[in-house]
């Protein structure tokens, strides 16, 4: 720590940091536009320029970048002098001299940076005549609106699309007061986390275009903590109504977890809250039925005895109200046998204490990494990023063996160039990472399983050997051993447990290593926690009624298997949010809210139990599910149940406060202090303003009338502070920038490290198999699934900009082995059209994953692949 | 009075390696190779007080010393040949009259650096350099100047030409890196100088033409030589001979090599006065981004510390004279249309006060003036000063706007008053 003399006060600050991020650490209010906690330092914009003095004698000092200045103990600097006060009112003025002050029609205007900085400068008047530069806008695609004319050439936008999120086709061109940021022509930006620049653009060049299409001022909002549903990472985000529909989603910050930045398909995918598939009516034979006449026939049926079927994408509370309805006996998971066996593995791995699993912000950290058969760019794509980030780790000792701070990005960038850290990539296909990594392996999932064994026996002798040594393993090994912080990656995407137990044997071999697990939804892990049995047991069971939660069996398992289990019952009830084929074939259809509409509780990939909350009451009778199946009256009574139920679940009690919860005696408001149209919003139905709706389940208030200060960080709806109206707000919630929120970022580890060493798991063995790559009689080939970050997601597939990016179905096959086929070939029953993948080994071939016609498919299998006729 | 720098230089037909031979050339690297050390090199150098002639005077000793003892390998030299000052010449009449001694000039430098690999970044104009530069470097290569183990010494240097696309922000030291690097060439942070993380993050020294062009001679010649042939009121702290020039209305703009120290008058002796009956109202001394000098001040000696005195600076030393019968303000709002348009949009201050400042100057020509304006562009010389902006460029090109409106304010008011340009 190093204490600095702002304006003759003392200040405790970090003396690693720069001023600027110690004066905001310190909560003083400084400007700046071109610096970003997680973007670093460049002196771009000298907005956040100081008074620096030599000593205590010096009268005059001199103006430096708070950014660029580190922050030295015993430093003396002053931000009220009146010369810099000038100085940053100056560069307001200089960055108004084109921004063509459009606020009453931008939908950055009242969450804009710029404009708070505007004022926080006291620049007001516009002394300058001269006419402003205006440019053509580009189309990006259905997720980001351009509009350049606002621009105030900051470059924070080609930073972090570039630089931190590796992408290539956004850039600035040209000059002096007429820099142009975009693409070379226009087009849809190629990167998966190109929405982040809705919140790194400081103004509105880049704004939100689906929230364009259904937009409101960020004021008249109303916000719910929430949880991204859309993959198994459990970034925290805010969801955001107006009007009974959901306009938004905006990241909030979780130190630990997603930090500053979410994917595309995270903040997109929001547009299936209204898309035209929801569910919401309660349907009984194909005739809307009222929620009482529902929910008794509910009770009716699950009285004489029903067979549950849970889901890996509903809320804890709703599978363990559907278990608690129908029986422990009777309730199943609703996830196939190989997901669920190896959901099953990763869970005892990490509870045996092989290794603990990381963070999000420690992959960041990690100086090695080594993914194994997982193609995260596409299956957790926030971690994705999060690697991106750890690549820089090991190269950082360049720049600070040449006395470099690490937050001088550009310096540090210029002193390492291209060197990149250790990142080994095991997959069958060509991953988004691979352009960054050290090495990358092929081959079918036992061939990976393999080289995983392979290396945690190059570490530790001692570790069981698998059937001859894969080339390549050492280097891993090597890069493994000599790491401080090394990382190994798996996940369920190939549904291996042989990839899992070659993980768990690296992370066992080397101590010390974090062992990161990628489950495929939101609530895999929660679902998995209550250990009940898979669907294909529920294939077997026998009932009058069948009651599926939140589940499209059909993506589960091949068609015919489920239309003979569906016919197998006399009743079957589905709870969704959507029309599912399953839903199609149900007597009874209930409502069920989604994340954003109902109160619940989920666990991540790294088994952090997180709740979300809703973001407003939907109409009648859409309602939770737990609300449906159970007979609670309150959330906390569906926790308590979960965590009496389940041991291992306890922990989620802690995952946010009870509804009880009060700050100052007041609960915690939905909407900003500056919400409109309260008493007129509704004004063409009746004059008289309604009651907000109360809120049993939660210490949160439908309304802007509440607790005015911080709430702890699990019910933070929204950021925002004094004169700090945009994203960046959360500067002001945080204990230090960059780091925790105040009083410790949201969610509950469930899993702690584990007490007993672990044993080694044995490698796959060969048995006289065929290898991955190896057809059987020459005419069946592996078919492994390939994911789709936009497409491969049950949920987000029903938002249309999610949707539009979706690649049509293909088979994929190496050259040589599609030059057999020509355009098309038929395999599992669809004909489809045949794509070149060079990188595919020899005999396999890779379908999308969770896109028609390739659903229910028990993959990756052996099957043929025929020319059509 | 010696010219060692211009008495070989032939714009016409320069000397090939064999002339340059014959008249002394490439002695001095033999010299060094064979009996120096590289430090000895710097030493030697150090002691002859040449300062960097792009226009910072930089001690040039000192640069090289600047490398860390341990730093890495490989270290590259660059060549600052992007001449683009406005104004100034003096670099092209060096490269296009005598290659080769730049060439050896740029091997010593690299060798006292112990530079694995040298880089001429030239202006992308200057195609007629580019070709007796490559003509030149061949014949080096052939002779065995270049390359690997040369003279057999031990010591190997690769020398590339890179001919710019044509930005004047390309000169700045830390852009021009980027420039080669293939980058948008924005400045880079200092601290890390390049000496540290230059080049492909590697130590790197950069130099501009006419001080490499000096440095066989050193080594010829020694350094009390070299520091003698500056006037002597100038050698405490400089040495050598300067390039000179001058532009504008006079009897015969043109180069001239000088001892360091020469004053305006002498300079302006050389061009033989004003042309006609035109009277002398200023002059910018050393490019564009100096402040102009007036009458009172034409007996100050032109070299690195002396101009301060009168609140300017030598700069590249060729100066652009200002006659009576040009608008002043005329003449700075075509050097701030230069500027604002050569800036590379990195910091505000830079971007978009050039701009308006630009715009202002315009306005002012144009007949639009405002009460205000003159204060308006006070102010932005001031946005300009040191510490605000990212690198020099605006603080460069706030110098002759600021002491235009020191020197010429009564024709600036009267623009505003007449709401038309005077001297149109």
């Amino acid at each position: 720590m190093a204490t600095v003399f702002i304006d003759n006060r003392p200040y405790q600050m970090d003396g690693k940091q720069n001023l600027l991020r110690g004066c905001l650490s310190a909560g003083l209010n400084l400007p700046y536009f071109c610096w970003h906690p997680a973007l670093g330092s460049v002196g771009a914009c000298r907005q956040c320029a100081i008074k620096q003095f030599k000593d205590e004698k010096d009268p005059r000092g001199k103006i430096v970048m708070a950014c660029m200045t580190p922050a030295k103990d015993g430093a003396r600097i002053s931000i009220d002098d009146p010369e810099t006060v000038e100085f940053r009112r100056a560069v307001i003025e200089g960055l108004m001299l084109n921004h063509p002050h459009d606020c009453p029609v931008c939908d950055e205007g009242g969450e804009c940076h710029l404009q708070d900085m505007t004022v926080m400068t006291g620049h007001a008047y516009r002394r300058a005549s001269i006419q402003k530069r205006t440019w053509r806008n580009q189309y990006l695609g259905p997720f980001v609106h351009h509009e350049m004319n606002r621009c105030i050439q900051c470059y924070r936008c080609v930073r972090y699309y570039r630089d931190y999120a590796g992408g290539t086709d956004l850039n600035s061109f040209a000059l002096r007061d007429t820099v142009y940021f975009g693409r070379e022509r226009e087009g849809v930006l190629e990167s998966e986390f190109a929405g982040n620049l809705v919140e790194v653009c400081p103004t509105g060049v880049f704004t939100d275009a689906t929230f364009h299409r259904h937009y409101s001022r960020k004021w008249d909002l109303q916000f719910a903590p929430s949880i991204c549903v859309h993959c198994g990472m459990g970034c925290n985000t805010s969801v955001a109504e107006r009007y009974g529909s959901i306009r938004r989603t905006v990241n909030r910050y979780n130190g630990a977890v997603n930090g500053y930045f979410l994917c595309d398909r995270g903040r997109f995918g929001y547009e299936f809250n209204d898309s035209q598939g929801r569910l919401r009516e309660a349907r009984l034979r194909g005739r809307a039925v009222p929620r009482e006449a529902a929910a008794g026939y509910l009770r009716l049926l699950s009285a004489s005895g029903a067979i549950g079927i849970g889901s890996p994408r509903a809320s804890l509370e709703s599978n363990v109200a559907l278990r608690e309805l129908v029986g422990s006996q009777h309730f199943f998971a609703g996830i196939a046998g190989r997901e669920a066996e190896v959901l099953e593995l990763m869970l005892q791995v990490l509870r045996s204490g092989a290794a603990r699993t990381p963070t999000l912000r420690e992959i960041e950290e990690a100086d090695a990494v080594f993914i194994l058969g997982e193609d995260i760019g596409n299956t957790a794509p926030r971690m994705a990023l999060s690697v991106r980030q750890s690549i820089r780790q090991k190269p950082m000792e360049i720049a600070a063996k040449l006395r470099i701070a690490p937050w001088l990005d550009y310096a540090v960038r210029e002193a390492v160039q291209d060197v990149r850290g250790p990142l080994f990539i095991a997959s069958p296909y060509a991953t988004r990472l691979d352009g960054i990594a050290t090495r990358v392996f092929r081959g079918g999932p036992d061939e990976l399983a393999r080289l995983g064994f392979a290396v945690a026996r190059a570490i530790d002798p001692s570790a069981p050997a698998p059937d001859g040594v894969p080339e390549g393993a050492g280097e891993v090994a090597e890069a493994l051993k000599s790491a401080h912080r090394p990382v190994i990656i798996a996940g369920a995407g190939l549904r291996g447990t042989a990839l899992i137990r070659a993980a768990a044997n690296i992370a066992r071999a080397r101590p010390g290593a974090r062992l990161a697990f990628v489950a495929p939804e939101v609530n895999s892990f929660g679902l998995a926690m209550m250990g009940a049995p898979a669907l294909d047991a529920a294939l077997e069971a026998q009932g009058e009624t069948l009651i599926v939660l939140e589940n499209d069996l059909y993506r589960r398992a091949p068609g015919p298997v489920i239309d003979r289990f569906l016919e197998r019952f006399h009743h079957v009830v589905v709870l969704d949010s959507l029309d599912t084929a399953t839903g199609a074939r149900a007597e009874m259809l209930l409502p069920a809210a989604t994340y954003a509409e109902g109160d619940g509780t989920f666990v991540s990939s790294e088994a952090r139990a997180q709740r979300v909350y809703q973001a407003f009451v939907p109409a009648e009778p859409i309602q939770e599910s737990w609300r449906w199946l159970g007979d609670w009256q309150s959330l906390d009574q569906a926790i308590a149940a979960v965590a009496t139920a389940f041991p291992l679940l306890y922990g989620i009690t802690a995952a946010a406060p009870p509804a009880s919860f009060r700050m100052a005696g007041r609960k915690i408001p939905r909407e900003p202090h500056r919400y409109s149209g309260r008493a007129s919003m509704l004004a063409n139905i009746a004059v008289s303003e309604p009651r907000p709706p109360a809120d049993a389940d939660a210490p949160l208030n439908f309304s802007m009338e509440g607790y005015s200060g911080q709430p702890p960080a699990p019910l933070i709806p929204f950021f925002w502070a004094p004169g700090w109206n945009s994203y960046q707000a959360v500067n002001k919630f945080q204990e230090e920038i960059a780091g925790p929120l105040r009083g410790g970022d949201a969610g509950v580890r469930l899993i702690g490290p584990g007490r007993q060493a672990a044993a080694y798991y044995e490698p796959v063995s060969r048995d006289g198999e065929p290898r991955d790559g190896e057809p059987k009689d020459g005419s069946e080939w592996l078919i492994v699934p390939a994911y789709h970050v936009f497409g491969s997601e049950e949920l987000s597939r029903h938002a249309p900009g999610i949707r539009e990016l979706s690649p049509q179905p293909y088979i994929a096959l190496n050259a040589a082995d599609a030059a057999q086929f020509g355009g098309e070939a038929e395999c599992l029953g669809q004909r489809v059209p045949v794509k070149v993948a060079p990188e595919l080994p020899a005999g396999v071939a890779a379908v999308p994953a969770g896109i028609p016609p390739f659903l229910g498919f028990d993959l990756p299998r052996r099957v043929a692949i025929r020319k059509p006729l | 009075m010696e010219t060692p720098l211009t008495q070989n230089a032939r714009p016409d037909c320069p000397p090939d390696r064999a002339a340059y031979e014959r008249a002394g050339g490439y002695q001095a690297l033999r010299i060094a190779l064979r009996n120096l050390t590289p430090q000895a090199v710097i030493d030697e150098v150090k002691k002859s007080n040449l300062r960097g002639r792009g226009g910072a005077g930089f001690p040039t000793g000192l640069k090289w010393s600047l490398i860390p003892k341990d730093a890495p390998h490989p270290r590259y030299f660059a060549a600052n040949a992007d001449e683009m000052e406005p104004g100034t010449f003096k670099d092209r009449l060096l490269l296009e009259g005598g290659p080769h001694q730049f060439l050896e000039g740029l091997m010593l430098a690299s060798y006292a650096t112990k530079a694995d690999v040298a880089y001429i970044f030239l202006r992308g104009e200057y195609v007629l350099a580019a070709r007796r530069l490559e003509q030149a470097i061949a014949e080096a290569y052939a002779a065995g100047y270049l390359g690997r183990n040369i003279l057999g010494s031990g010591y190997s240097l690769e020398l590339y030409l890179h001919s710019s696309v044509g930005r004047y922000m390309c000169g700045e030291e830390t852009a021009l890196m980027n420039a080669l690097e293939g980058k948008r060439a924005n400045p880079r942070t200092k601290p890390p100088y390049p000496g540290t993380s230059g080049l492909w993050g590697k130590p790197t020294t950069v130099n501009n033409v006419e001080t490499l062009c000096c440095v066989p001679h050193i080594v010829n010649r020694g350094a009390e030589w070299f520091r003698n042939l500056a006037n002597t009121s100038s050698r405490a702290k400089d040495g050598g001979t300067k390039l000179y020039g001058a532009s504008g209305k006079v009897k015969r703009p043109g180069l001239w090599e000088l001892p360091m120290g020469a004053t305006a008058r002498e300079v302006l002796d050389r061009a033989g006065g004003m042309r006609g009956d035109l009277r002398l109202r200023g002059l910018l001394p050393g490019g564009a981004s100096t402040d102009f000098m007036t009458e009172e001040h034409l007996d100050v000696p032109l070299d690195f510390t002396q101009p301060q005195k009168v609140g300017t600076r030598m700069g590249t030393g060729t100066m652009i004279v200002l006659d009576d019968r040009t608008c002043p303000v005329g003449m700075v709002w075509n050097l701030e249309q230069f500027f604002a348009r050569e800036s590379c949009g990195w910091c505000t201050p830079c971007w978009s006060g050039l701009a308006w400042v630009e715009r202002i100057l315009r306005a002012l020509e144009e007949g639009q003036g405002k009460p205000g304006d003159l204060e308006r562009l006070e102010f932005q010389t001031r946005f300009f000063g040191p510490g605000r902006t990212f690198c020099a460029l605006a603080p460069g090109a706030a110098e002759p706007l600021q002491s235009a409106l020191k020197y010429f304010r009564e024709d600036f008011e009267r623009h505003i008053r007449e709401q038309r340009c005077p001297w149109s």
